[in-house]
């Protein structure tokens, strides 16, 4: 059964069209006076929400041993195969055999998907909030073990946009991509 | 004349011409800071404090560009249609009073440049005239498009001047003179005696009728980036392009200025004797006039970002079918009060 569609029949004060146009002065005149959500970005940094998956960072332990075993699960886990570990034998004493002599991510080819924290059996490795590490070469963009440690020293109190001042960030910024 | 008269002239007319390219700049930066916040951005705010200076790194950034004249164009016209459009803009705002009167050197001078007595009628003219810019613009450029944009121009200003035009013809019914200080002193007294109260149809027609003569959404049919690419100004770069753009501005602030002066009681604040205060009282009217005439250049800029363009054919309807007879018959009836007024 077809029902039928009354077409629209506009009264006489919708003709005059005076009203509608007041009203939609009205709602751009609410916009105008709206506050604005625009972030700032050099002055103001967005910050992030707990979870975000940003730069990596390699953990440490209080006394200041690696947390990685160089089990290359991260590695294997990896989509877009960023990842290069060279395992050597642990310097340190206790417990653990193995640790990574080399620990180089390309920042380039990661993805971003977490993977790799997931699949880490020992909590090393980690994605921080940090968004803003551009650069102007590809080999500036290679992170390797230290910067990834240093990545952990400036996230590991605090988120790292809350409390930083500016230059702190930026200095951050440029030892991150040695 | 004497040589003091003469001064006083040249100043006025450099204090009006700065001031209106003052003011050129100023909605410049405040179409682009206003629509900004109507689209819920904040808008250029880098330049200087707030964003202030940006007109000026705009008229650089103009001034640095490249000068490209087509090879098909025809050169002289091409060069000459921006100042034929440009130069009117400017000078209508000669017979606009922006101020009462004020006493210095023992003498009265009239903040008017020109206090003409077909002030109005000065006025439609001037502003007919700078459709040939627009025109001539586009048919030089040799471009279809800047062509579409001239002539579109050119039909949407000669329909709605008619009906600008009558709306006008009722105020002057009522002032008795096209002299614009006339029409002022006859709104003067209460916020009633304001010609909006009077002739509300014939402001309405007037406002509308504005929008079409400068050209502005939602009647920017000449320049219709969609469909046209730029219109009349498709060709032009550099600084001929800004030549455009400050005419489109410095007409906003003349049309802010007629519309005030004509149904708002210019520089009048109402209920006060602007005469009586002296020097306080000129500078009071001078503030009134630039805080009425803010207001309707805010209005522009408001509206541009508020209504989307009329499709050519409805700009046609609603001018000759909708605005023409309203006019007419508020003529009429205007008329037709004043005379059974008279009589009685």
């Amino acid at each position: 059964m077809g029902t039928i569609v009354k077409s629209y029949e506009p009264t006489f004060v919708d003709k005059l069209y005076l009203p509608a146009m007041v009203r939609g002065l009205i709602v751009t005149l609410r916009h105008f006076l709206r506050r604005k959500v625009t972030i700032q970005y050099p002055d103001q940094k967005h910050i992030p929400p707990e979870g975000y998956r940003g730069l990596h960072r390699l953990n440490k332990y209080p006394e200041g041993r690696i947390k990685c075993v160089a089990c290359e699960m991260c590695s294997a886990a990896c989509p877009a195969d960023c990842i290069y570990i060279i395992p050597g034998p642990s310097p340190w004493d206790e417990g653990k055999e193995r640790y990574p002599v080399r620990f180089d991510i390309d920042l380039l080819r990661c993805i971003f998907c977490g993977f790799c924290e997931m699949a880490c059996p020992e909590d090393a490795i980690e994605l921080t909030e940090i968004y803003d590490f551009s650069n102007y070469t590809r080999d500036d963009l290679l992170i390797d073990k230290e910067g990834l440690l240093e990545v952990y020293d400036l996230t590991k109190d605090q988120n790292f946009y809350t409390k930083k001042s500016q230059s702190q960030a930026s200095s951050a910024n440029t030892s991150i991509s040695t | 004349m004497d040589f003091l008269g003469f001064i006083i002239i040249c100043v006025k007319v450099l204090l009006v011409f700065a001031a209106t390219m003052l003011g050129v700049l100023g909605m410049v930066y405040a179409e682009r800071r206003v629509s900004a916040f109507i689209q819920d951005r904040v808008g250029p705010n880098r330049v200087g404090p707030k964003g202030l200076l940006q007109p000026i790194a705009d008229g650089i950034k103009f001034l640095m560009k490249e000068d490209i004249i087509p090879d098909r164009a025809d050169k002289p016209i091409f060069i000459l249609a921006p100042a034929i459009l440009l130069i009117p803009a400017l000078m209508t705002f000669a017979v606009i009073p922006f101020g009462s009167s004020i006493t210095l050197f023992g003498r009265e001078i009239a903040l008017q440049v020109a206090d003409v007595n077909v002030g109005i009628l000065y006025i439609l003219a001037l502003t007919s005239i700078s459709v040939y810019g627009i025109v001539l613009a586009g048919w030089s450029s040799n471009n279809k498009y800047s062509l579409l944009g001239g002539l579109r121009s050119s039909a949407q200003l000669i329909s709605y001047e008619l009906a600008m035009g009558l709306a006008v013809v009722s105020i002057i019914l009522l002032s008795g003179s096209l002299k614009l200080n006339d029409i002022i002193s006859n709104q003067q007294g209460s916020f009633l005696s304001w010609n909006i109260f009077k002739q509300p149809l014939a402001f309405l027609i007037f406002l509308v009728a504005v929008y079409a003569e400068t050209n502005r959404l939602p009647f920017d049919l000449s320049e219709a980036e969609q469909e046209l690419v730029g219109g009349y100004h498709t060709e032009y770069s550099s600084m001929k392009f800004a030549m455009f753009f400050m005419a489109e501005y410095a007409n906003m602030i003349t049309a802010a200025a007629l519309t005030v002066t004509l149904f708002f009681g210019g520089w009048d604040v109402p209920l006060l004797d602007e005469g009586s205060l002296g020097i306080m009282g000129t500078i009071i009217s001078v503030l009134s006039f630039i805080l009425k005439m803010a207001f309707f250049l805010f209005l522009f800029i408001w509206v541009r970002w508020t209504f989307p363009r009329f499709r050519y054919d409805q700009l046609m309807r609603l001018g000759w079918k909708v605005m023409l007879p309203l006019a007419l018959v508020n003529i009429f009836l205007t008329a037709g009060y004043l005379t059974l007024q008279a009589s009685n």
